[in-house]
């Protein structure tokens, strides 16, 4: 099996608390990964990680050609995997000084230098993507929960990286704002990204992904198919968590 | 007790007016260098820049911690005896410098407290798609920090008109070394320097409305 990307011994300690504890997993080019699992077992840790907004203290990942050494991890290199992996934030962080358009077009002229009207047209057809077609003027404190997080996926989406990260995409919104949201990421989600998602939504973790984690004290406990997982988990921590949340 | 001299006063409006270009004109000079010196200063402490950090803290706590006129005095009359070569500096020059560099200490404080309230998932957020530390400020946390120290940087502006005063210490002729030199010669203290203080209160409060008019613009463009 060809890992596009690859995860190995990654390792994080918050102080003396071991947060991810020698994670190792591959994932294969367009493959869904939903990450389930307990509250504060790392899972959110684990994609920060990936993006480097935690900084892991060991291990490596890869992504393609571009091999980081999280021991040894370079100015250079951190920009570099950061690039190659688009986040999306439980709390939405759309740019406050910026209008709907200007967020999903803000990294394509800063970081990848498109002129400003090449950035802006893709920035609309994104906006037309996710719906938002004619919100684009609109700052985000003007928008619903909603939509500022369909305008923090197609931020993310602008960047056409090669890992897709969304952490908990719904757990912020009101229950009201959800479905518009899965949706949205369930359009994305049509095998050509390869995306990592942790989540509590296990009907739609079952529904979009190609295989399931389950997380438990900063290690993959087990993982394997959706029906594999729901339906025949085999490590009792696995059957208490889905007794629990079932 | 005599009667105030109105006719006398109204004679030395234009005069102190003539002076109002040299004043504001010292005052805007070293306010745009103050807000960058300050701006400079605020993003050094943010970043915690190794040794940098260290010798700007010491600027701060100096320029914060000291009288400014001691250190109008120390900058023009004092150092030229260390370094010849400030001998021939003129007082306006001596004092824009000493404005600039004892505002710059102020701002920097109010800078940086604006840049650390903005909240930390707009710096993430930005990292995330990949930004340069730099383009992150640039880009996203300096304009939102702006917002939230603009009152009080008008408040320093303002602060600083009025200080441009002390350069009349420097032996510079401006509002205040104008109406002590018209009242050197009249001896009429109390009119001139009246007359001073209400053309001071009067440029104050017309900037006072302006800065009120920006803060509801700049509440509007981003509202909460």
């Amino acid at each position: 099996m060809t890992c596009e990307i690859d995860i190995a011994g990654l390792t994080k300690r918050f102080v003396t608390n071991t947060v991810l504890d020698g994670i190792d997993l591959c994932l294969k080019p367009g493959e869904r990964v939903a990450i389930i699992g307990p509250s504060g077992t790392g899972k959110s840790t684990l994609l920060r990680c990936l993006n480097w907004l935690d900084r892991p203290d060991a291990g490596r990942i890869a992504i393609g050609d571009l091999s980081v050494d999280a021991a040894h991890a370079s100015r250079a290199e951190i920009l570099a995997l950061r690039r190659r992996t688009g986040f999306v934030f439980q709390n939405y962080a759309l740019f406050a000084n910026k209008t709907a358009r200007q967020n999903i077009s803000e990294g394509l002229t800063t970081v990848r230098g498109w002129s400003a009207a090449r950035a802006a047209q893709r920035a609309d057809e994104i906006l037309t993507q996710i719906g938002l077609a004619d919100r684009g003027d609109s700052y985000p404190a003007a928008l619903s929960g909603g939509q500022q997080q369909r305008v923090g996926i197609g931020r993310a989406m602008a960047l056409e990286a090669d890992l897709l990260l969304f952490d908990e995409p719904t757990s912020a919104l009101d229950p009201e704002w959800v479905g518009e949201v899965l949706d949205l990421i369930r359009s994305i989600a049509d095998g050509r990204q390869t995306i990592l998602i942790v989540t509590h939504e296990m009907q739609f973790a079952r529904e979009i992904a190609d295989r399931i984690v389950f997380m438990d004290g900063g290690r993959i406990v087990e993982q394997g198919t959706p029906s594999q997982i729901f339906g025949d988990p085999q490590d009792e921590r696995t059957r208490a968590f889905l007794r629990r949340v079932g | 007790m005599r009667p105030l001299d109105t006719a006398y006063m109204w004679d030395l409006v234009p005069i102190i007016l003539g002076y109002v270009p040299l004043t504001l004109g010292m005052a805007i000079a070293a306010m745009a260098a103050a807000l960058i010196l300050a701006a400079l200063l605020a993003i050094v402490r943010v970043l915690r820049v190794p040794v940098a950090d260290g010798a700007v803290a010491v600027f701060i706590s100096f320029f914060r911690g000291t009288p400014l006129l001691v250190q109008l005095f120390l900058f023009y009359y004092g150092l030229p005896q260390l370094f010849p070569a400030l001998t021939s500096i003129d007082g306006i020059t001596a004092a824009v410098i000493g404005l600039t560099l004892h505002f710059s200490a102020y701002m920097a404080e109010s800078i940086r407290g604006a840049i650390l309230g903005v909240d930390r998932s707009q710096w993430e957020a930005a990292q995330s798609i990949g930004m340069t530390q730099g383009q992150v400020l640039r880009r996203i946390v300096l304009p939102q920090a702006s917002r939230v120290a603009a009152p009080t940087l008008m408040n320093y502006f303002i602060d600083l008109i009025k200080s441009t005063s002390l350069a009349f210490t420097l032996g510079v002729t401006e509002m205040m070394g104008a109406a002590q030199k018209e009242a050197a010669g009249s001896f009429l203290y109390l009119e001139a320097f009246l007359v001073v203080a209400v053309i001071y209160w009067i440029m104050v409060e017309a900037l006072s409305v302006g800065q009120r008019w920006m803060e509801r613009r700049l509440g509007k463009a981003v509202a909460r």
